[in-house]
């Protein structure tokens, strides 16, 4: 890709210098130019992921990252964008597939996309009052009525945190096994017991 | 039907076989379980498998899935009931007509399974009452028709009407009326 036509063209712009492939960071006022213009102008004309993230320990809170894809060139670049005040414009005018990643995104981190074209939840129901991937959620959740209220009423069943148990995932001590998870002995059967 | 729920003597009775009303009725509802497929994940897939020619639900008068609950029976809940869609299952477990039964198939049916999270309902049985719990993560269409089995048993031991109990309340349907 022409990495100087689009930093000299959007000074904002700032290589973060990727191992895997070219990385910028975006500013959110810039960026529906600067994807329209790799878009047009580059060649990336297929949108292969978009999705939220949290970062702690930065004044900016959440982030979202695009990946984008030349079906000519076969070369991906990848679009850092610091949600300001949890909101990112919505690029779903120029890509379409990112309609849902972007639902998705404001379902569990409350990014607000401005201009999209739906922006309802997509996972939890539309009353859920939480963004569950946040990191200050729960895993277990939090109570909060159940979706319909009429069945509720019929089984007097609310949305309850889950029982952890002491978890998620409590191994019972002993060293971890840093091998591939396989059945180590095969030599024993039903007919054939174990020596 | 069970042997005491006939008397069958050709001397005695000619081509007439004395019985009694719930047990002729028990056993036809027991070896025509019109299942209602409530496939939600993984489970499902053997659930599919169950119905295919390899393991065969037919040999049971199951064969016959409803995707429309008026015509079903028996609800098989296969696979993880998030919270989102336990309003769904429950819509659905009421507009099946009485009498009704409720399979849950799989961990996560029966518990909630291995989603101890914010989005699972922690067992299909908080919203409607379950008849047989199936253990296993999936459990093999074998495990199912054991399941089928248990709940046909448990049709043809029902008396004259059906009880069922859930959050502690009875509910009672009249099987004949
Ligand atoms: S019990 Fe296991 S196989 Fe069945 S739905 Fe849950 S995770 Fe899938």
């Amino acid at each position: 890709m022409d990495a100087a036509a689009l930093t000299s063209r959007f000074p904002t712009t700032q290589d973060l210098t990727g191992k895997d492939m070219p990385t910028y960071r975006v500013a959110g006022s810039d960026l529906l130019a600067v994807v329209s213009a790799l878009r047009d102008e580059q060649g990336f004309d297929l949108l292969a992921d978009l999705c939220g993230l949290e970062l702690q320990g930065r004044p900016v809170r959440f982030g979202v990252v695009i990946h984008l894809l030349s079906t000519t060139h076969k070369e991906y670049v990848r679009l850092h964008v610091d949600a300001v005040n949890d909101r990112v414009p919505s690029v779903s005018s120029l890509h379409p597939g990112a309609n849902w990643h972007e639902r998705e995104a404001f379902d569990m981190f409350g990014i607000v996309f401005e201009g999209h074209p739906d922006p309802r939840r997509i996972l939890m129901w539309d009353s859920y009052p939480y963004h569950p991937l946040r990191k200050d959620f729960p895993l277990a959740g939090i109570e909060v009525p159940f979706p319909a209220a009429d069945v509720a009423e019929v089984t007097g069943q609310k949305v309850e945190p889950a029982p952890m148990m002491g978890g998620p995932f409590v191994s019972h001590g002993g060293k971890m096994s840093t091998g591939e998870p396989s059945a180590l002995d095969q030599s024993w059967t039903e007919e054939k017991p174990k020596a | 039907m069970v042997k005491s729920d006939f008397g069958y003597n050709s001397k005695v009775e000619g081509e007439v076989i004395v019985t009694r009303a719930d047990a002729v009725v028990n056993w036809v509802r027991s070896n025509s379980v019109w299942p209602m497929p409530m496939g939600l994940a993984c489970c499902a897939i053997e659930l599919m498998a169950a119905g295919g020619s390899r393991f065969d639900i037919s040999r049971f008068g199951m064969e016959v899935m409803r995707f429309s609950p008026r015509q079903a029976d028996c609800m098989i809940v296969a696979g993880t009931v998030t919270y989102k869609m336990a309003e769904v299952v429950r819509r659905i477990y009421d507009q099946m007509a009485e009498p009704k039964w409720v399979v849950a198939m799989g961990a996560c049916a029966s518990t909630g399974g291995m989603y101890r999270s914010y989005s699972t309902l922690q067992g299909v049985d908080n919203i409607v009452p379950v008849d047989i719990y199936i253990s296993g993560c999936p459990p093999r269409p074998e495990a199912l028709l054991d399941g089928m089995m248990l709940l046909q048993e448990k049709i043809r031991n029902e008396g004259g009407s059906l009880r069922r109990t859930f959050r502690g309340r009875t509910v009672e349907t009249k099987i004949v009326s």
